[in-house]
């Protein structure tokens, strides 16, 4: 619309709230419909809330027992992990976030190769202060759980994910038929079946076929489960920004002398990988929720052990408050998200508003 | 004479049923500087792209510096080292600044370390008369800059030949020009230059030999003079006529 900046509050209220009869009356049901929501809310999450105490005795006040989600907390982060070992667990998470930083400050993109081989490192390193080994005592899988069951699941199947859907869409782009069709075969096989049964699978189907004497922890069973699901989805993503660049680029590197990989790695992917963060971060904000369903191959993700906590016999009847926080938990979380991939997307971006934005 | 450049011997080549190329002999001496024309359609552009490999062909030898271009990858990028191409389009790559779209290739390929190679880019760059723009993006440049871009780039390589495949079709008639004066320059300091143009000014000033096609054959292959004072071709007679009477 090509108003006139507005002055006054009043006259923006007036132009966009109560520009006609019908806009009007919308106004005003939308204005119902919040007085009908956000004051009871408010009233249980925050004003007749119970925030302090030790035990369901304590929530009286008939709102929110917010006690409850206090309480469990420590299991809502860690599971079952054992309490004198937890720090393992804040430090490979702390970890994590380091080496995250050079996505958002631009500055540090001259330690680029360093960065590459600490991100190579850091599944080792952090494989081994989770599970132990080596000087730290073993702490089995089954007894991971939590927020941070939820965070290994995910991180990792993107992690995985990203070079797999890499590999695949190329390979399905290959020139060579053999490759081009076991690229097809497997991204249409995995992404023809639903997550739920990839896992039933991975429990219960994959242990049989294996040799006897032979078992992969069914954590391990999971997350590769997950990681295939989630790359096939991603080479599909990623082949949509492969038809993206226009052929003249491969040709121009082509013509430069650049090997195949080159002229992948150098001149294709760049532009087509960045063409895409929309489509990735979907896949992983996907991915992240759906780690939610490894409830029922009996791994406790921070959905899962919400779910148990409320069923709990000495905490029944608190499941609002739970699934609420497990609630705000993934939203923050995918929400963050986003807004990486948007600053990243703004930051890649080369055509000529960029300068003007940064003049 | 030494051994030519680029020859091609009784070349063929099909898109499918379309036969684009019809037996093409065409020998390129060292330092000469060739321009062909011809309607569109007449296989101009792939006569180009074969001799770098970036279209295969199906019968006939080319050989490139003594090296003859077959389904061998390295005798294909050996070639390909030799021998500079710029497109109608540009191709610069956009996600890259000038700088490094023209650092890229000797990098990867020719394993220069970084210094020398923005010194080379450097010195290209001020040959096509654009150092300042050398950490622009490309899509912040105009079209004959990216197009003078494109050229610095191709030669950074060093090459022996220099392939031009319609380099000032995409511009806007005010950006031709400071195109021209490049490859002029070009011209001028002995590089091998096939030029697939239509631009007969061009043409007249630096060509040696003009190379006529139509319908997939080299139908002429006269010095520059002799083309445009006598074709001997009535097509060629009428190919000239339409494009100079404008």
């Amino acid at each position: 619309m090509a108003m006139p900046r507005q002055s006054t509050p009043l006259a923006w209220l007036r132009a966009n709230l109560f520009s006609s009869p019908l806009n009007t009356l919308l106004t005003l049901l939308g204005l119902w419909l919040l007085w009908l929501v956000v004051p009871p809310l408010l009233q249980w999450a925050w004003l007749a809330a119970d925030f302090v105490g030790t035990s369901r005795a304590d929530c009286r006040s008939g709102g929110a027992c917010w006690v409850f989600v206090r309480e469990h907390l420590p299991q809502f982060l860690y599971g079952f992990y054992p309490a004198g070992e937890r720090w393992r667990v804040n430090l490979g998470i702390g970890l994590l976030l380091v080496l995250a930083l050079p996505l958002l400050v631009p500055r540090l993109r001259q330690f680029r190769r360093g960065w590459v081989l600490a991100l190579l490192a850091y599944p080792f390193v952090a494989g081994w202060l989770f599970y132990g080994g080596l000087g730290l005592p073993v702490v089995p899988t089954a007894r991971w759980g939590g927020l941070f069951l939820t965070l290994v699941i995910a991180g990792s199947g993107m992690a995985a994910a990203l070079p797999l859907g890499i590999l695949l869409a190329l390979g399905r782009r290959s020139e060579l038929p053999v490759v081009r069709a076991v690229c097809t075969v497997f991204i249409e096989l995995w992404r023809g079946v639903p997550l739920i049964t990839v896992l039933f699978m991975a429990s219960v189907m994959l242990p049989l076929f294996m040799p006897a004497g032979v078992s992969l922890d069914k954590l391990l069973r999971a997350l590769i489960g997950v990681a295939m699901f989630a790359g096939a989805y991603m080479a599909e993503v990623i082949r949509g920004g492969l038809q993206g660049v226009p052929a003249g680029q491969v040709e121009a590197a082509r013509a430069l002398g650049l090997s195949y990989w080159q002229q992948m790695r150098l001149v294709v992917l760049p532009q087509a990988l960045t063409m895409v963060i929309p489509g990735i971060v979907n896949v992983f904000i996907a991915l992240f929720k759906d780690t939610s369903l490894v409830l029922i191959i009996g791994l406790f993700d921070l959905l899962g052990i919400v779910q148990a906590a409320v069923t709990s016999p000495d905490w029944l009847g608190f499941t609002r408050e739970g699934y609420l926080f497990a609630a705000a938990v993934f939203w923050v979380i995918c929400y963050g998200m986003s807004r990486i991939s948007r600053r990243l997307e703004r930051r890649l971006d080369t055509t000529a508003d960029r300068q003007q934005e940064m003049a | 004479m030494t051994e030519p450049a680029a020859v091609f011997e009784h070349v063929d080549k099909w898109f499918g049923q379309l036969h684009v190329l019809q037996d093409i002999n065409l020998s390129v001496g060292r330092g000469e500087r060739i321009v062909i024309c011809g309607p569109s359609g007449s296989g101009k552009s792939t006569l180009i792209r074969c001799l770098n490999g970036l279209e295969p062909h199906q019968r006939g030898r080319i050989v490139v510096n003594g090296i003859e271009l077959t389904d061998d990858r390295r005798a294909v990028d050996r070639i390909r080292r030799q021998v500079g191409m710029v497109f109608q389009q540009f191709n610069l790559f956009p996600h890259l600044t000038v700088l490094e779209n023209c650092t890229l290739a000797p990098m990867a390929v020719r394993k220069l370390p970084r210094a020398e190679a923005e010194q080379l880019a450097m010195d290209y760059l001020a040959r096509v008369r654009i150092p300042d723009k050398a950490h622009s993006y490309p899509g912040q440049l105009s079209g004959g800059q990216q197009q003078r871009v494109a050229i610095a780039r191709a030669l950074c390589m060093q090459p022996e030949i220099m392939l031009f495949d319609e380099p000032t079709s995409a511009l806007d008639p005010e950006m031709i020009k400071e195109v021209l004066d490049v490859m002029v320059e070009l011209a001028g300091s002995g590089m091998t230059m096939l030029c697939v143009t239509h631009e007969m000014g061009f043409a007249r000033e630096v060509a040696d030999r003009i190379v006529f096609m139509d319908g997939g054959r080299i139908v002429e292959d006269t010095a520059t003079a002799a083309f445009f004072e006598a074709p001997q071709t009535e097509r060629a007679r009428q190919f000239l006529g339409q494009i100079l009477a404008h």
